[in-house]
């Protein structure tokens, strides 16, 4: 558990002090996997280190397990960060140790015997899928194996809590999901509280239970995934899910035949209770077939989430075809608007830059 | 010890060079003493100077444990041993010298001002190559625990030993030129003999004698240290073997095939690893 209460941190003094993280609050729970995201810059490695006070906070509190970290002096510090596993970006691994001896180092500061070294070693290495390989060198490994090394060594102490920095960033999709599925299985078995800090909006809808967004310091939206998704005024929503261009925006601007007769509506999942055969049922209580012109859904947690755009006929009523979608859970929009925008924008890039002679 | 040979120097310049039967005669001794005055330097140097650089960089900003007091005098000190040179160094150490030796002729008296000079040198390199540690590798130890002490030794200093022998082969070579002019002062070896029979009595076959045993010298050294650096270095003691087995593997196809298999049998592996 980790419990962050109006953590500030603030460098330098004076004119040139620059508040990085201001008085932020944050809980992650046992058995949760909470993704921070947002803009580079916005505070999120800083709030990794601070949660391990490798850097002090300003002020605030740090608790993990209920004890506050912040209280503590550098030597009960040392102790309680072996309760926290680290997964840093750069895997950090030592160069000239295998990767069984870079796992067992945090073992060995501890003081414990060689034989539970060794046996813990292999119990974790088969745990990231990496027995195999326990005797090679990190420049032997690929950037998915390091990493996952790196878990391994993370867990060597059995923390409770686990921090990871941007972790599969520049991996490769299929590397990164197999430490996706790893860190999910962690977190089941081990009752984990994962801090998830990334940048790659697919990683998050991919791992995350809880989302927060970060922005100059400040958490300024912060949810389950899955109401995330389901709320489309929300901006994280938007981001996670990014709506797809359609076949609808193009016909529309092809502005003759049969397009021009035709309605086009944006339709996203407003809650968990949406059938799956809307489509039909919508149709079927127009009494006309609704045409399905693009659709980028997927099921998070179980659930469909996603968006859908759809064509109606022209003839019908606006109004009808709002009432028959929200009828049915979905959230309804007509597209109008967004194309008109897109249309303006798309003439403001095409017009010549003005050059000073 | 040669000096014997060389008691009673006579500096009148004769055309009559020795003979190359009576060089080894002269030679070899003069090898022997470098070495050991070499030798018993660098004993030294690598006794104090590792101590002193790992203060350095340990104390200094950004350190493990900075002391920014300490840490000014200890690199003013060392910076005043860095700045003089060698031949100056040793003329001012006389006095103290004959404090610590009895004497300032000869091998012992050569020694001081070489080990004083080379644990200066030894220091900042020391300094430089635990400097040169990532400090995300020193961030990974201490979050996971780690006391300041355990970070220098299982992190610092192992992370640096390729380096630091690297810098050692430099120091090395350095103070066998600081023995070639500590021998133009009376204290023996190479750098005695070639200054007295090769410059003063233009003995053309010392002169070149011990032109190649210096070079001699110096490579062997240098080739030491090539090889102590990759023999800790992974990724290099890795490297070599494969491209040795590489170019071989054409000529003697049979012998060369368990490597290749096993390289092959990793990729399919690996793929299963990923979907784990
Ligand atoms: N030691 C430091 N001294 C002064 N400013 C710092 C220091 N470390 C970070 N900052 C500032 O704090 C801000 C947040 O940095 P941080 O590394 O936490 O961002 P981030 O969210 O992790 O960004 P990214 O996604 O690029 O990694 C930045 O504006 C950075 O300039
Ligand atoms: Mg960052």
């Amino acid at each position: 558990m980790i419990e962050l209460r109006s953590l500030t941190k603030t460098y330098g003094e004076g004119q040139h002090a620059t508040t990085v993280l201001d008085s932020l609050d944050l809980t992650v729970s046992p058995g949760e996997i909470t993704a921070v995201v947002g803009p580079s810059g916005a505070g999120k490695s800083t709030l990794a280190a601070c949660v391990t006070l490798l850097e002090r906070p300003t002020s605030g509190a740090v608790l993990v397990g209920g004890r506050d970290l912040t209280a503590l002096p550098e030597k009960d510090l040392r102790e309680a960060r072996r309760g926290i596993g680290t997964v840093f970006q750069a895997d950090g691994l030592l160069t000239r140790r295998t990767a069984a001896q870079n796992v067992e180092l945090p073992l060995k500061h501890l003081g414990v015997v060689p034989a539970q070294r060794r046996a813990r070693v292999a119990e974790l290495l088969e745990r990231v899928g990496l027995a195999d390989k326990a005797h090679r060198y990190p420049h032997e490994l690929s950037g998915g194996q390091r990493q996952r090394v790196g878990i391994a060594r993370a867990l060597a102490l059995r923390p409770s809590v686990l921090l990871s920095d941007e972790a599969t960033s520049g991996l490769d999709p299929q590397a990164t999901a197999s430490i996706v599925a790893l860190l999910k299985e962690l977190r089941d078995d081990l009752q984990l509280a994962v801090l998830f800090i990334t940048h790659e909006m697919d990683t998050v809808v991919a791992v995350a239970d809880t989302v927060a967004r970060l922005d100059h310091g400040r958490i300024v939206e912060h949810g389950a995934l899955v109401d995330l998704l389901h709320t489309p005024s929300s901006p994280l929503g938007r981001a996670l899910l990014p709506r797809r261009a359609h076949a609808g925006s193009i016909a529309e601007d092809g502005a003759t035949g049969p397009a021009t007769q035709r309605s086009v509506w944006v339709v996203s999942h407003a809650g968990h209770r949406v059938p799956a055969d809307w489509l039909v049922r919508a149709s079927r209580a127009l009494g006309t077939d609704l045409e399905l012109l693009g659709a980028s859904l997927s099921t998070v947690a179980g659930v469909a989430v996603g968006h859908a755009v759809i064509g109606a006929p022209g003839h019908l009523d606006d109004d009808d075809v709002e009432a028959a979608l929200i009828g049915l859970g979905l959230h309804a929009q007509r597209e109008e608007s967004d194309a008109a925008e897109q249309r303006a924008a798309a003439r403001t890039l095409e017009q010549p830059l003005e050059v000073v002679a | 010890m040669s000096t014997h040979v060389l008691a009673s120097p006579v500096l009148t310049a004769t055309s009559t060079d020795l003979t190359w039967a009576e060089i080894p005669a002269l030679v070899l001794p003069a090898l022997g003493d470098t070495l050991v005055m070499v030798g018993v330097t660098m004993a030294i140097v690598v006794a104090l100077g590792v101590p002193l650089g790992v203060s350095l960089d340990t104390l200094g900003p950004g350190g493990l444990t900075p002391r920014p007091v300490l840490h000014r005098v200890i690199s003013a000190v060392v910076s005043v041993g860095r700045s003089l040179p060698f031949l100056i160094l040793m003329a001012a150490l006389v006095p103290f010298t004959r404090f610590v030796t009895g004497t300032n002729i000869g091998i012992p008296a050569a020694v001081v001002p070489m080990a004083l000079a080379g644990t200066a040198f030894f220091s900042r390199i020391v300094e430089n190559s635990l400097r040169s540690v990532p400090p995300s590798l020193v961030r990974v130890a201490r979050a996971s625990g780690a006391s300041p002490l355990q970070v220098l030794t299982s992190v610092k200093l192992s992370e640096a030993v390729p380096s630091i022998l690297g810098g050692l082969t430099i120091n090395t070579i350095a103070m066998i030129e600081y023995s070639a002019i500590a021998g133009t002062i009376g204290a023996g070896g190479i750098g005695y003999v070639a200054v007295t029979y090769g410059y003063q009595r233009f003995d053309h076959n010392v002169m070149i004698t011990t032109i190649v045993v210096l070079v001699a010298l110096v490579a062997v050294v240098q080739a030491l240290g090539d090889a102590a650096v990759r023999a800790t270095t992974p990724h290099s003691r890795r490297r070599v073997p494969r491209q040795r087995r590489a170019g071989t593997s054409g000529a003697t196809p049979s012998s060369s095939s368990p490597t290749v298999q096993t390289s092959a049998s990793a990729s399919p592996k690996e793929l299963t690893d990923v979907h784990h």
